[in-house]
């Protein structure tokens, strides 16, 4: 253990004993999920201080109607659909895309969006999808994709546009209110883009602490200890954790790019319904790289498997082994819900990273409410 | 098409008359194989190897190799056809007596990139000093993979007194590993990704037999073996758990990494135990053992930044559980599926 990372844990400690109550953390974001429990930090914390997961998984917020949408572009002649690796395998009403590979649909992973421009230059002859998921921090890449290919004049390429914001998310949190925070762990990547000085409102409207972190343990670990300190002085402020890489203002070019590219608007959420201002469309100049407007396909309904919580795993409300289906029904090589599929989502990483006893089904509760 | 355009194609390109039996698959062998890796045995071109048996068991074992793409840093898919085999042989303790190898390409395969995947199985070969004794070769029709696949058998013959299996392992055994891990798959990840790092990432494709045979000859009585290649450390790691019922506990901070390659498997979002390897072997050998072979693998090229990452532990639950830098613990387990980069 280096000397910061003992550092951070024996604040973290002190902290906790001085709090003296029991305190719950949300990490908002999918990549932190994972990096807490793949270097196992949860040990090292206190039992009064709970990390709980938020809703910065790409693939666990995106509604089903899109990935049915996704689908049913990749059955059409002609068609390539690129999307990042994740989407593939989340179950739609109508299978998942890796399925639809197996009965002959061309469908592409691609680890960025310009890989899909280049799909389309490669192919001439074909249409290519791509289909752009993600918060602020694969936006800006989409919405340099579309300036490109409307200055070139590629005729071949569109984008099924599903791209979702993270304050509005954390906003809606607070203002359901039945999971109580008591302070966030803000994204690394994100707050690049989108800067500190984005989570004001949270902490001057809600008073919550927040606390920009990068990836790494240590950096993690000092995001917690400063989220702590913040809570034991009864404080509320944005603190930034991840000063190399993170301003207050953020990334101005990639969030002038969004601005063009883009329009803010009402957006369905995975099991969540439609959260207000909480995602972005193409901006009615750019209406014409839409895949839906393109091959005239209606985003249908939502129809969630009855009994998965990932809606609820996805909003804090509960830990993964408080459903029925995790562990059993649902595992990572048969996913009921998104959160099971996704590398980053917190069902998988609660299956892989936990020893069987903790990753089977609990009876009991473990989230406060 | 017109026979001048097949004649002119034959000679830049496979056609499907360079599997039918006739001239051309003749001139194909003779111009291109023969010329590449002949040798007395291959060059009979018989229907079999005879190759002279010197102890009473033989190890037989196969594999075959579908990378795409089919080039990558550090090696490609000749390379990597012959290494595999010969891995797999010496992880049983065998000492390789022969490969063969049966091609099948697709129509329209540039002849020049065939030599140039013929001369690296050579080259492996060599290095592994091992021979190609016997072969196949079929053209398919175009169906858009990536242009050819290659699938070797390996025999080999095992001393009597080697005695390698999960029913040796023991709680206190020693876990090594000859050195960095993940970099393989992340080389390959690399390029199909368009990823650039300032240096390469290369992959560590390579014939383990000279430096187990190394370990064997000096006399460490090795419980069990195996190479850690698709599934990654972890894999192999969960097998010996699951196959001897007792615990693994990996040091995270001992496991050899190559800075870079870490890095981009943080940028993909991979756990580098569960990315593929094709030069590394997991040995576990008794706890007396451990620094006397850890000497000798740090001494051979082939395992300088060899460690030991772990021990074989009395548990509960047979799991693979990683102490991690941080000073926390988390379970390991064996990848899923192909795993697949994250999207932020």
């Amino acid at each position: 253990m280096d000397e910061q990372t003992e550092k951070s844990v024996s604040d973290i400690r002190t902290l906790a004993r001085s709090i003296a109550r029991s305190v719950q953390i949300m990490e908002v974001c999918g990549t932190h999920t994972v990096s807490i429990f793949r270097n196992g930090l949860r040990a090292l914390l206190p039992d009064n201080v709970r990390l709980i997961s938020g809703p910065g998984c790409p693939v666990c917020v995106t509604a089903q109607r899109h990935i049915d949408a996704s689908i049913e572009l990749s059955s059409l002649e002609d068609v390539i659909v690129a999307t990042y690796g994740d989407m593939v395998r989340v179950p739609g009403r109508l299978g998942n895309l890796e399925r639809q590979r197996g009965v002959g649909a061309d469908v592409r992973v691609v680890n960025s969006a310009r890989a899909a421009v280049r799909l389309a230059r490669e192919n001439p002859t074909k249409q290519v999808v791509f289909i752009s998921v993600g918060f602020e921090t694969t936006a800006p890449a989409s919405a340099a994709v579309i300036l490109e290919a409307e200055d070139l004049a590629i005729q071949n390429l569109t984008m099924l546009t599903a791209h979702k914001l993270v304050i509005p998310a954390m906003l809606a949190l607070l203002a359901d209110g039945e999971v109580p925070v008591d302070g966030f762990l803000c994204p690394g990547h994100v707050s690049v883009i989108i800067g500190s000085d984005a989570y004001r409102p949270i902490v001057e409207d809600h008073h919550i602490p927040c606390v920009v972190a990068g990836f790494e343990p240590r950096g993690i670990l000092a995001g917690l200890a400063m989220l702590l300190r913040q809570i034991a002085d009864a404080d509320a402020r944005v603190e930034n954790a991840y000063e190399t890489a993170v301003t207050p203002q953020g990334n101005e070019v990639a969030q002038r790019l969004m601005k063009k590219v883009f329009a803010v608007s009402n957006v369905p959420w995975r099991a969540l319904g439609v959260i207000p201002q909480s995602g972005l469309d193409l901006a009615p100049a750019y209406r014409h790289f839409d895949a839906l407007v393109r091959f005239a396909i209606e985003l249908g309904e939502d129809l969630d498997h009855p009994q998965c919580r990932c809606g609820e795993v996805i909003q804090g409300k509960v830990n993964p082994n408080e459903c029925h289906l995790f562990g059993t029904t649902c595992a990572p090589t048969t996913p009921i819900g998104p959160c099971m599929v996704s590398s980053e989502g917190t069902c998988s990483a609660w299956f892989k990273y936990n020893r069987p006893s903790q990753a089977t089904r609990a009876t009991g509760t473990e989230v406060k409410k | 098409m017109t026979r001048v355009g097949v004649r002119q194609q034959s000679e830049t390109c496979i056609v499907r008359a360079h599997g039918g039996g006739g001239e051309l698959m003749n001139k194909l062998i003779s111009e291109h194989i023969i010329s590449a890796f002949g040798n007395t045995t291959l060059n009979q071109l018989t229907d079999g190897a005879v190759l002279p048996a010197e102890t009473s068991r033989v190890v037989i074992t196969t594999d075959s190799y579908v990378v795409d793409p089919l080039q990558f840093p550090g090696g490609d898919i000749g390379r990597l056809a012959v290494c595999g085999t010969v891995n797999d042989l010496a992880v049983m303790g065998a000492r390789p007596l022969g490969l063969s190898l049966g091609l099948i390409v697709e129509e329209g395969f540039e002849l020049a990139r065939l030599d140039q995947i013929l001369s690296s199985v050579a080259k492996a070969a060599h290095e592994a000093d091992v021979r190609i004794v016997t072969g196949d070769t079929k053209v398919i029709e175009h169906s858009g993979g990536s242009g050819i696949f290659i699938n070797t058998s390996g025999v080999g013959s095992l001393d009597d007194r080697i005695n390698i299996g999960l029913d040796r392992v023991e709680v206190g055994d020693a876990i090594l590993v000859n050195g960095t891990i993940g970099d393989h798959g992340m080389a390959v990840m690399s390029v199909r990704s368009g990823l650039e790092f300032d240096t390469d990432i290369r992959s560590d494709a390579a014939p383990l037999n000279g430096l187990i045979h190394e370990l064997i000859d000096a006399g460490v009585d090795i419980h069990f073996m195996r190479d850690a290649t698709r599934g990654g450390l972890a894999a192999v790691l969960v097998d010996i758990c699951e196959q001897s019922g007792l615990g693994v506990e990996v040091d995270e901070s001992e496991l050899p990494r190559d800075p870079i390659v870490r890095a981009a498997a943080e940028v993909l979002g991979f756990d580098l135990l569960t990315v593929a390897n094709e030069g590394k072997v997991v040995a576990v050998v008794p706890q007396d053992q451990a620094d006397m072979c850890l000497g000798l693998m740090t001494r051979h090229t082939r395992g300088r930044d060899g460690a030991i990452i772990g021990r074989i532990v009395a548990c509960d639950l047979p799991l693979v559980e990683l102490v991690t830098e941080s000073g926390g613990r988390r379970v390991v387990q064996r990848p899923y599926g192909e795993e697949l980069p994250r999207i932020c």
